[in-house]
């Protein structure tokens, strides 16, 4: 794209997509290492995903503070105007996608103390491991302005809500056949909607992408079924 | 053209121009613009300096006639009506499409002979109390009555630059126009003077046909809901003005609206 004739509001652009990136980065990287704190029950590893979160939080607060800047002296419009609403849009939702991995995190040493393990347990890095990839496409798709990276992210919301579902029979059929797994697999199921709050998010994100993109608002979609009905 | 222009359709337009070409003795300042400007929107011309924008303006009330090298073709209607067919008076054309100009120009007469003067020639009033009621309601229209009320016999050019551009609003308001032309009526304005005629400009939008030529594309943004941009005397892209200054179709448009022209 071309250079703005004012060099200084390039900069300020390139600041904030630098931010966005390192947020995303830091985000995608708190839904892998509590993963891996869970699977792994590694206390140290979930109590440093919690204290990173607080980065994760100052970069929130650094992208509004330079959004509100570069509205305010440079009036952006068209793409820039897209680019910048986007941002302001994106961080608050990658801070949640930081606060569902840091709480994921925080349910470690709870469920590490019981030795058991469940067939869940197997099935929530997979399901970790997609959301994770949904976030970081969706803001690699912020990155390069790329419209149908944006709508892929979009479409594999579902493979998450599926795992969802899954996952959620799974526990309650652990929970009826061993009431004794209870305390266990009610933290398992709050890891497991934690997941899969990343996904719509990442999908927030996707949508804002693409918009920030393109200037359309996609229509309203079919929201995944994340709730079914039991048999 | 070669780009394809945005053919916003205008309903019932006031104004229609039909691919119009203006030269300036053998160079081309507008290169085939066709536009329909409607009665319930302020319109705007935006563009760098030079692509044409006020030459074109020039052109809805044939300005340009009174330039020697100037050629206009294409065709220009007002109400279906050329305005360049040998029967128009063009006299009569400039009271139904008025203009304000960049610099405010009052006569150098008092504030009521300022608009008192168009309804005269034009035999609108039918005596000093009918004038009266024109002065004061021409006035109140330009947002100026309760400012020089008390004056109306002080000179024009005694005013601020502000009030100085509202009276030529007031002026060209005085003999009931159809449409206004206003060829960067702020430029020369502080900001809370522009605001004034920018409020102004909101007040007189539905009464007539508003078009402005501004350099300052926020201003655009503000007072239009219609906007053109113009381009080397092409006119690249015209639209809903929001729609412009968020997702412009045109690459040229978009450039020049996020200031990575030239």
């Amino acid at each position: 794209m071309a250079e703005h004739t004012i060099k200084a509001f390039d900069e300020e652009i390139d600041r904030l997509r630098g931010l966005i990136a390192e947020m995303g980065g830091r985000a995608e990287a708190a839904i892998e290492n509590a993963m891996l704190a869970l699977q792994r029950q590694d206390k140290a590893l979930a109590a440093e995903v919690v204290a990173d979160d607080k980065r994760i939080d100052a970069i929130e607060a650094e992208v509004e503070k330079l959004v509100i800047q570069v509205i305010a002296l440079r009036a952006p419009m068209a793409n820039d105007l897209r680019d910048v609403i986007a941002a302001l849009k994106i961080v608050s939702v990658v801070e949640r996608i930081g606060d569902y991995a840091k709480n994921i995190a925080k349910r470690v040493p709870l469920i590490a103390t019981n030795k058991r393990t469940l067939e869940p347990i197997a099935l929530l890095p997979s399901m970790g491991q997609v959301a994770g990839e949904m976030v970081h496409d969706a803001l690699n798709a912020f990155a390069a302005r790329d419209a149908d990276l944006a709508l892929a992210v979009i479409e594999r919301d579902t493979v998450v809500d599926d795992f969802y579902n899954s996952v959620f029979r799974t526990l309650v059929t652990f929970m009826v056949e061993n009431p004794k797994t209870i305390s266990e697999c009610a933290h398992l199921l709050f890891v497991a909607k934690n997941i899969e709050r990343i996904g719509d998010h990442a999908t927030n994100v996707a949508e804002m992408v693409y918009y920030a993109a393109t200037g359309q608002t996609l229509p309203e979609r079919e929201r995944g079924a994340d709730i079914q009905p039991e048999d | 053209m070669t780009e394809s222009q945005t053919n916003l359709t205008i309903a019932d337009p006031k104004m229609s121009a039909r691919d119009v070409k203006v030269f300036y003795g053998e160079k081309q300042a507008i290169k085939g613009v066709s536009i329909d400007v409607g009665m319930d929107h302020v319109t705007a011309f935006i563009g760098p300096s030079g692509c044409g924008k006020s030459t074109f303006l020039r052109t809805l009330n044939r300005m340009n006639d009174t330039v020697a090298s100037a050629r206009v073709e294409g065709e220009i209607t007002l109400d279906g009506e050329n305005i360049y067919a040998p029967s128009m008076d063009v006299v009569q054309l400039r009271a139904r499409v008025g203009m304000v100009f960049q610099k405010p120009n009052p006569f150098p007469k008092s504030i009521y002979e300022n608009i008192a003067y168009g309804p005269r020639i034009h035999g609108l009033a039918a005596g000093k109390a009918d004038m009266d009621v024109i002065v004061e309601k021409s006035l109140r229209r330009a947002g100026l009555w309760d400012e020089v009320k008390d004056r109306l016999h002080d000179s024009g050019t005694a005013l601020s630059g502000g009030q100085q551009q509202r009276l030529c609003i007031g002026r060209a308001i005085a003999v009931e126009p159809e449409v206004i032309l206003m060829d960067e009526p702020c430029s020369a304005l502080d900001p809370i003077a522009t605001a004034k005629i920018e409020e102004l400009i909101h007040e007189l939008r539905g009464r007539y046909a508003i078009v402005i030529v501004t350099h300052n594309m926020q201003q655009a943004a503000r007072v239009s809901q219609r906007t053109a941009f113009f381009h080397l005397g092409d006119l690249v892209e015209y639209g809903v003005t929001s729609d412009i200054f968020t997702n412009p179709r045109q690459e040229r448009t978009k450039d020049y609206i996020t200031g990575r022209y030239g």
